[in-house]
């Protein structure tokens, strides 16, 4: 947070100079380390927070232990059914669409280009709802949600497709997709009967409400393989093609294989997520933002990213239960009020610095 | 000095008098837009090339199907005898720098961060920074003089300074072949004139084959050790500037009538523009 108060000068002149005239990578990637180690920390604590609360209320201490499978069978059950899927859902789904996120602002140069402004989202939503106008149950509508999610990306990517996949055409593309899916689900909404359009409207909202470890290991498995070979493979490669195809063509980056292997994962990792927990509004758009202003670096900040949406969509599921008493939310509106709010914060001090 | 010429020799002997980087046969489109058919090309070893030509005349087109970033419709572009769609990205990546007209600095980057991009190629996903690194981007950065910027933002830069940097990157590359799409746009003259001499000096010193499309003939005519001029997709002529620039290629090429005087300092060619008006006066009486 510190950089935002600084003007441009001092940043430069001040806090960077200072740092050994080294080429510093390895600098930069400590504080990303750091970052990514502390978000997860975060996440674990409101974690531990949230399994132990509900009816029947449980300390700290007592999760842990429980955790590490030290527990009565009563709080095995409370714990190791009927809470902790809900917080893995919570962790993995904002890990997944932070790295969703992130992948899409990097690809398209656009701090903006989330998944849920360039049609992914609106895909999968189409997809679900579908489900629910013809009746079939959640998991029917987890499947919709992902098929509905990759025929839309798989439509965009190859309408945005002229001799190499390009940033600006995939942004045009996308909002055009998101319009004319806004549009079918508006439509698909009237279709339903009462009773299926309020627990559409519900799903819409993203709610991670009653998920069970059958919701958790769909994600966990695209997950287990998106993760490694986006973070290892792609991070590098797509920092540098931030600077301009051509530069990085000439820096021996596969541009276009590179871009096709990262939006197939974006893409995978959105829809799961939405699978599981509905489209979660504004943590794919925040979650990379707030992990470039905390590590300072730049380029895509993919893991601080990922940890961030981990930490951020855990934190508004524990404050999504706990702030009206008696009464939860839907995390959807939690992310949506927390994600606006920091939106709108963003531009102000954007606008006190002189920079828009 | 004399057994490095002899070297030299045996050296274009042995590759049959072929220069590392040439295209033959060269069609260039984008989509179906033709910009160049049938262009053979050459690049001399060792030489600072400049590559001119009137706006949208194919050179920068060509220079990008030399470093293969655009991939020619038709022809081949042979690196070291392989045509260079064939070779692996980061074996081309090692032997050809490629500095761009339009890059983008990403916010938030310090200078050595951005130069230290330059090593792409050389690293691995488990040998990521080494000391080899270090030492390049630090050479990198004194050779152009920009290491007492190390540790500022880019973004915070002249014009100037920030060209510079990219060039500082491009060496960071440590590649035989440097080519640079108009590397003097949008700088004044006292910083073009600087970007030209690291150019020069960076070709004299290391012995880097340099490639460059410029506006400027004047520079051009001063600074290349070989001259390319085009026009339409075509090469018009190419050789020594003292050849190749003269009245004639000059209006053949750019439709401009002029004179060719030598230059004052270096006493290469210098084109001057025929007036179309007489010259005015300091009193700003037409002189008669």
């Amino acid at each position: 947070m510190k950089t935002t108060e600084l003007p441009a000068v001092g940043r430069g002149g001040g806090v960077r100079a200072a740092r050994p005239a080294t080429a510093g990578p390895v600098t930069v990637r400590w504080r990303s380390l750091a970052v990514g180690a502390g978000c997860l920390l975060l996440a674990f604590v409101f974690g531990v927070l949230a399994v132990g609360g509900g009816d029947y209320p449980m300390s700290p201490s007592d999760v842990v232990r429980t955790i590490l499978g030290g527990g009565s069978p009563a709080e095995n059950f409370i714990v190791h059914e009927l809470r902790l899927p809900r917080v893995v859902t919570a962790l993995l789904v904002g890990a997944a669409l932070a790295l969703g996120g992130a992948i899409f602002q990097s690809l398209v140069r656009n701090p903006l280009g989330s998944p849920d402004l360039l049609g992914f989202t609106q895909g999968s939503a189409a997809g679900a709802l579908l489900v629910v106008v013809a009746g079939g149950g959640s998991a029917a509508l987890a499947g919709g949600a992902v098929l509905g999610g990759v025929v839309t990306g798989v439509v965009i990517y190859a309408l945005a497709w002229r001799g190499g996949l390009h940033g600006h055409r995939l942004v045009l593309v996308g909002i055009g997709a998101t319009a004319i899916l806004t549009g079918v689900n508006g439509y698909l909404l009237t279709r339903g009967r009462l009773m299926e359009a309020a627990r559409a409207m519900l799903w819409l909202t993203g709610s991670l409400d009653g998920r069970g470890w059958e919701d958790v290991f769909p994600l966990l498995a695209a997950m287990a393989v998106a993760v490694p070979v986006v973070l290892l493979g792609c991070a590098r490669p797509l920092a540098i093609t931030e600077m301009g195809d051509d530069l990085a063509r000439g820096l021996g980056v596969r541009v276009q294989g590179l871009r096709l292997t990262l939006v197939a994962a974006a893409v995978l990792l959105t829809s799961l997520a939405a699978a599981a927990a509905g489209p979660v509004s504004f943590v794919a758009l925040t979650a990379p933002h707030l992990a470039r202003r905390m590590t300072g670096a730049p380029g895509p900040n993919l893991l601080a990213a990922t940890c961030t949406g981990a930490a951020l969509l855990t934190g508004a599921d524990l404050a999504a239960q706990r702030l009206f008493a008696g009464h939860q939310l839907p995390v959807g509106v939690v992310t949506g009020v927390l994600g606006g709010g920091y939106l709108v914060w963003l531009l102000a001090a954007q606008r006190k610095a002189g920079r828009i | 000095m004399t057994e490095m010429i002899v070297d030299r020799n045996a050296m274009a002997v042995m590759h049959e008098d072929r220069p590392r980087l040439s295209g033959s046969a060269l069609t260039l489109s984008y989509d179906k837009r033709v910009v160049a058919e049938g262009l053979d090309v050459a690049i001399p070893d060792e030489s600072f090339t400049v590559i001119i030509g009137p706006n949208a005349c194919g050179k920068s087109t060509l220079l990008r199907a030399l470093a293969r970033t655009l991939r020619p419709a038709a022809g081949t572009v042979l690196l070291d005898g392989h045509d260079i769609t064939s070779l692996p990205a980061r074996k081309v990546a090692k032997t050809l720098g490629l500095l761009p007209q339009t890059s983008v600095a990403p916010d938030g980057i310090t200078v050595a961060e951005l130069v230290g991009r330059g090593r792409y190629p050389h690293q691995r996903l488990l040998r990521q920074w080494s000391a080899d690194d270090e030492r390049v981007v630090r050479e990198s950065m004194e050779a152009t003089g920009v290491a007492d910027l190390a540790g500022r933002l880019v973004d915070e830069l002249s014009g100037g300074q920030r060209q510079r940097v990219w060039i500082a990157m491009a060496l960071a590359q440590e590649t035989p072949l440097l080519l640079l799409d108009e590397p003097t746009t949008y700088l004044d003259i006292a910083h073009q004139i600087e970007v030209l001499d690291l150019c020069a000096r960076l070709h004299e010193e290391r012995g880097r084959t340099l490639v460059a499309v410029l506006h400027d003939l004047n520079q051009a005519a001063r600074y290349a050790t070989h001259l390319i001029a085009m026009r339409d997709g075509r090469v018009v002529a190419a050789g020594p500037p003292g050849e190749v620039m003269t009245a004639d290629l000059v209006e053949e090429v750019f439709r401009l009538p002029c004179r060719v005087i030598d230059d004052p300092e270096t006493g290469t060619p210098l084109v001057v523009p025929t007036a179309r008006r007489r010259a005015v006066a300091p009193n700003g009486v037409p002189a008669r």
